[in-house]
């Protein structure tokens, strides 16, 4: 579909089927995986998992699994790359428009962006993926890396 | 049109959000045939620019102190009712 997201998703930071049960535990096994890639650096967790406390990022998508798209800011962030967490059972992450909201999320974007006009394709790309309900059914079902290329490839 | 009008686009951090919507509204504006000028920021420092700016589209919650007109950005990231927010900025942009 779109050649930008895979050019940022890490095959290794793609976690398919987690059973996180929490908002903080998808995002700490997310930041690991980018951290022990050397995408950032060890304080980027923690920040991540505070900034979300107070900048929620999930986007209601009128689905019973919605996508939220953790990210903070770029000191954190050592080279530009995504990581992707699909949960067997939704967690629960805040609306980015209405914090007071709680939203069933089944997919995690975290984002470590760090330079904005050259990361603008792989934002569109991450975007277009959320906007397409069939990719989003893709990735649910995915169990394996394959699977993640034939929808996003 | 009078002169160029100027967009704020805030969201948490003033750089992943704002930027995908920075550029989904230029692409629409360019499309329905308007162009403007663009700043991002962090919605913290909205209150700060918002002065120097004629709107502001945001993905999270501003300061009820702005008094600047606020356009919610996030049709732009769900895709949901995205026409509608771009029919306000377009009356915005046209004011």
């Amino acid at each position: 579909m779109s050649d930008g997201l895979m050019q940022l998703l890490d095959p290794e930071a793609i976690v398919l089927g987690s059973d996180a049960s929490t908002n903080e535990e998808i995002i700490r096994i997310l930041a690991g995986r980018l951290e022990a890639l050397g995408y950032v650096k060890s304080s980027y967790a923690d920040a991540v998992v505070r900034r979300e406390m107070t900048i929620p990022t999930g986007l209601p998508l009128e689905r019973a699994d919605n996508v939220a798209v953790p990210h903070t800011d770029p000191e954190h962030v050592l080279k530009p790359g995504i990581a992707m967490g699909t949960l067997k059972q939704p967690v629960t992450f805040a609306n980015m428009e209405d914090p007071d909201e709680k939203l069933p999320v089944g997919f995690v974007f975290l984002l470590a962006i760090n330079d904005r006009d050259k990361q603008i394709e792989a934002l569109q790309s991450v975007m277009e993926t959320i906007q397409n309900p069939q990719a989003l059914d893709g990735l649910r079902s995915a169990s394996n890396l394959d699977d993640v290329r034939a929808v996003l490839g | 049109m009078s002169k160029q009008k100027t967009i704020l686009f805030a969201c948490g951090t003033g750089i992943a959000t704002s930027t995908a919507v920075n550029v989904a509204v230029t692409e629409a504006m360019k499309k329905r045939g308007l162009t403007f000028n663009a700043q991002q920021a962090k919605a913290t420092e909205v209150p700060g620019l918002a002065d120097s700016v004629d709107f502001i589209v945001a993905t999270t919650p501003i300061s009820a102190s702005v008094t600047k007109p606020v356009i919610k950005g996030l049709a732009f990231l769900t895709g949901i009712g995205k026409d509608k927010v771009l029919d306000e900025i377009e009356a915005q942009l046209r004011k």
